[in-house]
C-alpha cells in the first residue's frame, strides 16, 4: 500500500482482536464437551452417575458451545472486521462493541454454569433460561447498532455481498430470539413458553432450523464472501449469482422449518408446505457453493502449497453436500426413515464440522496473523496438519453416523409377519454402539486438530502485537 | 375440521406461498438476461477493501434448470397433497387417511396367523411353540420396557415369573390386565394410623408377617393398629386380588423392602399405573399374549424368554 493511499484514520479492531481468540478457546471448549458427550453415548458408565455430568444436561452445553460461543465469536470477530474493510470506514458505536464482547462471553459463561446445574428452557438451542435471554438480546441490539451503524457511514456506494449475508443473520436472529424466547417467568430461573402444543412446537423448529440457516449458513456466507477472493486474489466468479441465491436463501429458509415436524401432530399442509420449500431451497444454497468454487478458477493451483485456502475450499465441499442431504431428507418418504435416526446426527455434523467449521478455521488463520501485526500463523506446518485432522475426522464421524443411521431406521421399521417389531429398540442400541465409537475416534481427531490450531494461535498471539490498521485513504471504488 | 381459525390465513398461506415460488422464478429470468456490466472486464466495476471484485458471469445453465425443476416439483406437489391453507389436493391424501389404511391392512394381512390360536385356549396355546415365538416377540415390543426382557420385572413393574399377582394370575385376569391396563392406588395412611411411632409400629408389624427382621415390642404395638390396614389387605395381611392390594406377607416387595421402605408407603401412600394396552394390540394379539405371560409361573419348562430368538 503507497504513502498517499494511507489516512490518519484506523479501523477499530479492538472486538475483532478478542472475539478471535475466544472463537478459538469456545472452539476447543466446546468440542471437548462434544467428545465428553460422544463418549458418554459409546460408554454410559462415563455419565458418573451425577446429574451435573449426565449426558441430558451437557449435550446441550455442547451445542450451546459450538453454535453460539464458537461460530458466534467467528461471526462477530469476522463480521466486525469485514463491515469496516469493506465500508472502508471504522466501526461505529466503538464503545458498544466493547461491551457487546463482555455481555457476549457473560451470556457463555452464564450457560455454562446454568445449563449443567439444570436450568433450560427445554426448547433445543434455545435452552437458556429468561435472565440469559434478556441479556442476549441487550447484546444483540448493541450489535445492530455497531454493523448497521458501520453499513450506513460507509464510504463506498455499494453494499458489498458479504454484509448482505451479515445483515440478514443479524436481523434474523433478532426476530428469531425474540419470537421463539417469549415466556412467561415463573421465578429467577424457570419461564413458561407462551405458546402451546403443536404451535409452540412448529415456533421451536421454525427457531431450530433457522439458526441452522441465518446463523449456521447466511452467516457464513458472509464470511465465504471475503475471505475466499482474498484468500485465493480472484474476483468473485458472479455478481448477479450472489442476488439470486441470496434472496432465494432468505426467503426459503423461512419455511423449510417444519420438516423437523413430519408425521407429527403438526396439519398437513404445513408438513407439505415445509417439504416443497425445503426442496427448493436446493438450488439457492448451491448457489453459494458454485460463487466460492468458480472464485478459485485459474488459481486451483494454489491449493497445493496453501493449506488457509483448502480449509475454505474442502468447506464449501461439505457445505455442497449437507445442502443437498437437507432438502432429500426434507422429503417425507426419506424422512420416515431418518427422522430421529443418527443420520440426522450426521448430517448436522457434515454441515457443522464440514462446513461452518472449516470455514472458520480458514478464516480465522487469515485473520489471526494480520490482526497481531505477523505475515502468516506461527507454524504453517501446524495449520497443515490441523486441515488433515479435521478433514480425516469429519469424514470418519459422518460415515459412522450414515451407517448407524440407517442401520436404525431399517431397523426399527422391519415388521414380521405377525404384526410385531423384527427388532426390539434395544437391538438397534446395540447395532449402533460401534459406530458410537468410531464416532468418537473421528470427533477426537477434529478436536485434536482444534488443539493444535489454540497453540498455534497463542504463539502467533505472543510473538506479535496488537497493531492498527490504517484505512486507506483513497477510494479505490468507482 | 379447519386448521384456520378464519379462511384469511388460509389465503395468506397460498399467497405466500404461491406468490413465493414465482417470485423465485421470476428473479431467476430477471437475473438470467445476459447483458453487459458497467466495465469491460465483466466485472460489476465495484471494488472493495482495495482488491475485491465481483465478476458478473451467466448463471450456470444446469443450475438454472436445478432451481426450475424444484420449483415445478413444488407446485405439483403443492396440487396434488394438501399444502396451500384448506385445499385439499387432487389425491385426497391425508396423514390419517394413510395410518389408518396401513393398520387396517396389517389387521387384515396378520388375521389368518392369529386365526388359529383364537380358537383355542390360553393353557393350550401356551403349549403351541409357533404361538410363544410371537408372545415372545410381543412382549418384547411391548411389554419388556417395564417388565425387562426376562420378565422379572424390577422396583415398581411386577415380577411376572413368580406366583405373587396382585390381580390375579388366572388367564382371563391376565387378559384383562393388559386389555384395561391397571391403576393400583393406595392412599397415604399416616394420619389415620396416628402418631409416627404408630406408623413406625405397624411397619414391624407388617415385617413380622413375612418373617423379615423386626422389632417384636414394636410389632405387638402396631398390631392392634393393622385393623386399619386390613380393610385392603386383610385381617392376615395376604392382601386381596379384587382390588390389586399387595400380598404383605410373601417377602415379594414392589416398592422396595425393609422398615424404611414400608414406613414411606404408609407415609406417602402409592399410586402405580400400567396403561391398557387393549387399543394397541388386536384382541386375538392380546390372547396369545395371554398365553405367554400365563405360561412362565405355570408351566415348569418354561424358560425366561431368550433375548435372541425374536431376531431369528
Amino acid at each position: 500500500m503507497s504513502a498517499n493511499n494511507v489516512s490518519h484514520q484506523f479501523y477499530d479492531d479492538y472486538a475483532v482482536r478478542k472475539f478471535t481468540v475466544m472463537a478459538v478457546i469456545w472452539g476447543v471448549v466446546g468440542m471437548l464437551m462434544g467428545a465428553v458427550i460422544a463418549s458418554q453415548l459409546a460408554f454410559p458408565e462415563l455419565n458418573l452417575g451425577i446429574s451435573w455430568t449426565s449426558f441430558g444436561r451437557l449435550r446441550p452445553v455442547h451445542t450451546n458451545l459450538v453454535i453460539f460461543a464458537f461460530g458466534g465469536c467467528a461471526l462477530f470477530a469476522t463480521s466486525l472486521y469485514v463491515v469496516q474493510r469493506t465500508c472502508q470506514t471504522t466501526l461505529q458505536f466503538p464503545q458498544l462493541s466493547r461491551y457487546m464482547f463482555w455481555g457476549y462471553q457473560a451470556v457463555i459463561v452464564a450457560a455454562l454454569i446454568s445449563l449443567p446445574l439444570g436450568y433450560t428452557s427445554g426448547k433445543e438451542y434455545a435452552e437458556f433460561e429468561w435472565p440469559i435471554d434478556l441479556l442476549l438480546l441487550v447484546v444483540w441490539v448493541m450489535y445492530i447498532f455497531v454493523f448497521f451503524g458501520t453499513i450506513a457511514a460507509r464510504k463506498v456506494k455499494h453494499i458489498y455481498v458479504a454484509n448482505w449475508f451479515y445483515g440478514a443473520f443479524i436481523v434474523v436472529v433478532a426476530i428469531l430470539h425474540v419470537v421463539n424466547s417469549m415466556a412467561i417467568p415463573a421465578d429467577w430461573m424457570k419461564s413458561y413458553s407462551i405458546y402451546a402444543g403443536v404451535q409452540d412446537a412448529m415456533i421451536q423448529w421454525w427457531y431450530g432450523h433457522n439458526v441452522v440457516g441465518f446463523i449456521l449458513t447466511a452467516g457464513f456466507l458472509g464470511m465465504m464472501y471475503y475471505f475466499v477472493p482474498k484468500q485465493v486474489g480472484r474476483p468473485v466468479y458472479s455478481y448477479r449469482l450472489s442476488i439470486v441465491h441470496f434472496w432465494g436463501l432468505i426467503f426459503t429458509y423461512m419455511w423449510a422449518g417444519s420438516h423437523h415436524l413430519h408425521y407429527t401432530a403438526l396439519p398437513d399442509w404445513t408438513q407439505s408446505v415445509g417439504m416443497v420449500l425445503s426442496l427448493i431451497l436446493l438450488a439457492p444454497s448451491w448457489g453459494g457453493m458454485i460463487n466460492g468454487m468458480m472464485t478459485m478458477s485459474g488459481a486451483w493451483h494454489k491449493l497445493r502449497d496453501d493449506p488457509i485456502l483448502r480449509f475454505l475450499i474442502v468447506s464449501l465441499s461439505f457445505y455442497g453436500m449437507s445442502t443437498f442431504e437437507g432438502p432429500m431428507m426434507a422429503i417425507k418418504t426419506v424422512n420416515s426413515l431418518s427422522h430421529y435416526t443418527d443420520w440426522t446426527i450426521g448430517h448436522v455434523h457434515s454441515g457443522a464440522l464440514g462446513w461452518v467449521g472449516f470455514i472458520a478455521m480458514g478464516s480465522l488463520y487469515y485473520l489471526i496473523p494480520r490482526l497481531y501485526g505477523q505475515k502468516q500463523m506461527y507454524s504453517i506446518k501446524a495449520i497443515e496438519i490441523h486441515f488433515w485432522l479435521a478433514t480425516i475426522g469429519v469424514v470418519i464421524y459422518i460415515t459412522a453416523m450414515w451407517v448407524s443411521g440407517v442401520t436404525q431406521g431399517l431397523m426399527w421399521r422391519a415388521m414380521n409377519d405377525d404384526g410385531t417389531l423384527a427388532y426390539t429398540f434395544v437391538e438397534s442400541v446395540k447395532a449402533s454402539h460401534p459406530y458410537y465409537v468410531i464416532r468418537l475416534f473421528g470427533g477426537a481427531l477434529y478436536l485434536t486438530g482444534m488443539v493444535i490450531m489454540l497453540w498455534n494461535t497463542f504463539k502467533t498471539v505472543s510473538m506479535g502485537q496488537a497493531t492498527r490498521a490504517a484505512i486507506p485513504s483513497k477510494l479505490v471504488h468507482a | 375440521m379447519s386448521d384456520f381459525t378464519s379462511n384469511f390465513w388460509s389465503y395468506f398461506i397460498s399467497f405466500i406461498v404461491i406468490g413465493g415460488i414465482i417470485g423465485c422464478l421470476a428473479l431467476l429470468l430477471m437475473t438470467s438476461k445476459v447483458k453487459q456490466m458497467s466495465d469491460t472486464d465483466n466485472t460489476t466495476g465495484h471494488v472493495y477493501d482495495e482488491d475485491i471484485v465481483e465478476m458478473n458471469n451467466p448463471l450456470p445453465r444446469w443450475w438454472m434448470w436445478l432451481f426450475i425443476i424444484t420449483c415445478v416439483f413444488g407446485a405439483a406437489y403443492l396440487i396434488i397433497y394438501p399444502g396451500l391453507g384448506i385445499y385439499k389436493g387432487t389425491a385426497g391424501w391425508t396423514s390419517i387417511n394413510q395410518y389408518e389404511q396401513e393398520v387396517a391392512e396389517t389387521k387384515k394381512k396378520i388375521a389368518p396367523i392369529y386365526a388359529k390360536f383364537a380358537a383355542m385356549k390360553p393353557e393350550d396355546v401356551a403349549q403351541d411353540s409357533k404361538a410363544m415365538a410371537i408372545g415372545e416377540r410381543l412382549f418384547m415390543n411391548n411389554c419388556s420396557q417395564c417388565h425387562g426382557s426376562d420378565a422379572r420385572g424390577s422396583r415398581g413393574f411386577p415380577n411376572l415369573t413368580d406366583n405373587d399377582w396382585l390381580y390375579g394370575g388366572s388367564p382371563e385376569k391376565i387378559k384383562e390386565t393388559i386389555t384395561l391396563g391397571r391403576h393400583g392406588m393406595m392412599p397415604p395412611m399416616a394420619a389415620a394410623l396416628g402418631s409416627a411411632e404408630d406408623v413406625k409400629n405397624v411397619a414391624n408389624y407388617v415385617l413380622s408377617l413375612s418373617g423379615s427382621m423386626y422389632h417384636s415390642g414394636r410389632a405387638g404395638l402396631g398390631q392392634q393398629k393393622f385393623a386399619i390396614c386390613a380393610a385392603c389387605h386383610g385381617a392376615d395381611g395376604k392382601g386381596n386380588q379384587a382390588i390389586g392390594a399387595p400380598n404383605l406377607t410373601d417377602n415379594v416387595w414392589l416398592h422396595g423392602a425393609g422398615e424404611a421402605a414400608i414406613i414411606k408407603r404408609i407415609n406417602e401412600g402409592k399410586d402405580n399405573q400400567m396403561p391398557a394396552q387393549g387399543e394397541r394390540l388386536t384382541e386375538e394379539q392380546i390372547h396369545v399374549l395371554t398365553a405367554y405371560i400365563w405360561r412362565f409361573s405355570n408351566l415348569p419348562d418354561s424358560q425366561k424368554p431368550d433375548n435372541q430368538a425374536n431376531t431369528k
